[in-house]
């Protein structure tokens, strides 16, 4: 049995695009079982760190230390736009339960009935033979998480991923974020949107150019902001 | 993984249906089942209809099939020489003199000779038509520097040609660039070239009486003995090429040269003249 | 010019009559040509895939190379070919010079370059939208680059087509290693030449109109099952 990946030290990580430098110098832990936001205007590089600790991408400087080497298998990760292949919705599901080596060739029926769950968890069960391009946004996002769900990660990576939905959409996705860290999935996302953050959050990693300008639990953090940053962007004066 | 499997699935049954439907093609040999035999010939023969004719006959004798590839006398012979082909039936034989003599061919017989004329346009500006002597009519179109076209791809009537001029004292290359010019193509070609350029042309009669493409040609010289050209038929060395099809081979020349087959050639007629005249004769 | 108007009622009286040999003429260049397209398929999709994902060095070159065999001359493969098959070849054995498998192995190679070239292209675009997401499920490369195969199968459907068009319509290759036999290895294009050479210019027209609209009714025909599979796909 693999050990657990979290809890994740970061410590320096930096990140240079050419000339430009999209992150310094940003180091936190991340603990099991929590929901954490990366908060921040956009260009601060929320989705940059997020692809680092994903290992999309390769950091300039500095590092990062899961608990166990094993990592990838364990993670998860759902984007802005959700990828869809061109087939049925839970054909995408079962396409991701075969490539996650956590099933042997024959396990056919085990890996339609966890897609299967997966949908109705997520109240897409009507939709299952529907070719998933021909569904809406919020319902592709939903057979996204729905993807990542019947994988159990312990860790979620989401970013910004009601950014182009709906408000019906919107709440039906943190519904579903809800429920898989209920179920022991730790969450770091990233939004732009102070509301979603205030409504998910249990700890905020704000990030303002590429900085680590404040890191605290939720209820201090919206209480009383400590950085004259984050504070501006609260008040709605900080965009970029 | 099951839409993956019904994919392949899928592949194969095309697959499947598409081999059978070619087995099932009449001629295409995919499984090899029927008798045959390639002919290596040329050309001329081979647009002179001739083998359309005789080839179903001798199949309805005997069964196999005979596939003839058509190409120029030079080709057909490197064809053979290559052991690409069972049997040679080409017009050249000084060639295929040459071709038994270096061993690549065995039992060589004359089958039939038909003959060449020479075209041209009917304002005849080298004033030949009418005429018997092929070696006068070619002096009078160099002398007049017609324009004329030549096959010049070393075919057995490019080689025929060739001899034509050298009898009569000319080297028809010193026209190269202004009235003799070379297409470097079979017979059909080298005519539509002619037509085309009101030129005057060599020809054999086969082609020229099937060719429908003529403009302003006509028949201005034949009849001259030295025009008739000598087909002759040789088996494939099987010495050289041992999978060469010998028995096959045989019966298609022993029918070639057998009073049948000889009558079958006189047969043929295109307009109601006679092509070919077979002139087989048994010897020793 | 009155040949064109000759060669088009020519044209309509052979389809009309349903001239068996016509037919079996037509019938053998779709054979040779679908099947040499199929084989040729077969590997040149995996193979463009392949290089779509792959990263090693010279990979730009070989990108070049395969670009560039797009535009190999047929009559030069059927020469190569024929020197292969050829009795005094290395592949003399096999018996299959001037018979329709070496018309079918020529054409192969000849659609490869268009098919595998068209297909890394599709998938290397393709491949930009779906990257982050297959890398991040754990995809192996050659488990991404089947979905991607299957994802994009119905641009690659187009791909394959090109690779038709210029199968069916080639006739250097064909009439070098098939021989133009009549009955055996004489295909719509090979017959074309061969009326053109007898001075049989109305003929040739016909054939040339029928072959024409053949090509034209199967574009045609991919075209809609494309449109509809789109539609229902997504």
């Amino acid at each position: 049995m693999a050990k657990a990946i979290l809890p994740l030290h970061v410590e320096g990580l930096a990140y240079r695009a050419g000339e430009a430098t999209v992150l310094r110098d940003v180091s936190f832990r991340v603990e099991a079982g929590t929901r954490n936001i990366v908060l921040g205007p956009n260009g601060a590089g929320k989705s940059v760190l997020l692809r680092l600790l994903h290992g999309l991408l390769t950091p300039s400087g500095g590092s990062f230390l899961w608990s166990d080497s094993n990592v990838r298998r364990v993670q998860a990760m759902v984007f802005q736009r959700p990828v869809m292949l061109r087939r049925s919705a839970r054909a995408n599901i079962e396409f991701a339960l075969q490539v996650s080596g956590q099933f042997a060739a024959g396990e056919i029926r085990q890996i339609r009935r966890k897609a299967g769950d997966a949908l109705q968890r997520v109240g897409l069960a009507a939709l299952a033979e529907r070719p998933a391009r021909l569904c809406s946004g919020g319902e592709q996002q939903r057979i996204a998480l729905a993807r990542a769900w019947a994988l159990q990660p312990e860790l979620l990576f989401l970013d910004e991923p009601s950014a182009s939905l709906d408000p019906a959409a919107t709440r039906a996705i943190e519904e579903i974020i809800r429920a898989m860290h209920a179920a022991g999935t730790t969450i770091v996302m990233t939004t732009h949107d102070l509301g979603q953050a205030k409504r998910l959050a249990e700890r905020v990693l704000f990030l303002h150019q590429g900085r680590l300008v404040e890191d605290a639990a939720a209820a201090d953090f919206f209480r009383q902001p400590q950085s004259p940053e984050a504070a501006a962007f609260m008040k709605g004066e900080l965009l970029w | 993984m099951v839409k993956h499997f019904a994919n392949l699935t899928r592949r194969f049954i095309i697959g499947g249906i598409a081999t059978s439907v070619l087995a099932a093609t009449p001629g295409l040999p995919v499984f090899a089942q029927e008798k045959f035999i390639v002919v290596a010939s040329t050309t001329s023969t081979e647009d002179s209809g001739l083998f359309k004719y005789l080839l179903p006959i001798f199949k309805a004798k005997t069964g196999i099939d005979v596939r003839v590839v058509a190409q120029g006398t030079g080709q057909a012979l490197a064809t053979a020489r290559k052991g690409d082909a069972d049997v040679v039936f080409v017009h050249d034989r000084v060639a295929e003199q040459k071709f038994v003599d270096e061993g690549f061919g065995i039992d060589r017989r004359e089958v039939m000779y038909n003959d060449f004329v020479i075209v041209g346009p009917q304002a005849d500006p080298a004033k030949i038509a009418g005429g018997k002597d092929v070696l006068e009519a070619l002096k009078k179109i160099a002398a007049g520097a017609a324009p004329f076209t030549s096959r010049g791809d070393k075919s057995g009537t490019h080689a025929a040609e060739l001899r034509y001029w050298k009898q009569a004292e000319i080297d028809p290359q010193t026209g190269r660039s202004s009235w003799y010019r070379e297409t470097g193509s079979g017979m059909g070609p080298t005519l539509n070239t002619a037509s085309a350029m009101d030129a005057y042309a060599f020809t054999d009669r086969g082609t020229w009486l099937s060719f429908k493409n003529r403009g302003d040609l006509v028949i201005v010289v034949e009849g001259d003995t030295r025009l008739f050209n000598q087909y002759g038929v040789m088996l494939v060395n099987p010495a050289k090429h041992p999978h060469v099809k010998k028995e096959l081979g045989m019966q298609f020349i022993e029918w070639l040269t057998s009073p049948a087959g000889q009558a079958a050639i006189a047969g043929y007629k295109i307009e109601g003249q006679q092509l070919f005249f077979p002139n087989y004769k048994k010897t020793g | 010019m009155s040949e064109i108007s000759q060669g088009l009622a020519q044209a309509f009286g052979l389809v009309a009559a349903a001239d068996p040999q016509l037919l079996s003429i037509i019938w053998l260049s779709l054979a040779v040509s679908g099947t040499a397209v199929m084989v040729a398929a077969l590997f040149a999709l995996p193979f463009g895939a392949w290089l779509a994902l792959a990263r090693f060095p010279g990979r730009q070159s070989l990108i070049a190379l395969l670009n560039g065999m797009m535009g190999l001359p047929p009559v030069v493969i059927g020469l190569l070919i024929y020197l292969l098959l050829s009795r005094a070849g290395p592949l003399g054995p096999l018996g299959i010079l001037f018979t329709p498998a070496a018309m079918m192995l020529a054409q192969a190679l000849l659609t490869f370059p268009i098919i595998a070239a068209l297909a890394r292209q599709v998938i290397e675009d393709a491949w930009v939208e779906y990257r982050e997401q297959l890398i991040s499920l754990n995809a192996s490369q050659w488990q991404s680059a089947k979905a991607l195969l299957w994802d994009m199968r119905f641009t690659l459907l187009t791909a394959v087509l090109a690779g038709f068009g210029r199968a069916i319509a080639e006739v250097g290759a064909v009439m070098i290693v098939g021989g133009n036999i009549d009955g055996v290895t004489r295909v719509m294009t090979t017959a074309i030449a061969l009326e053109t050479s007898k001075g049989d210019l109305a003929l040739a027209l016909a054939l040339g109109m029928v072959l024409i609209a053949l090509v034209m009714i199967i574009n045609g025909v991919a075209q809609l099952i494309k449109a509809r599979a789109m539609k229902q796909y997504g």
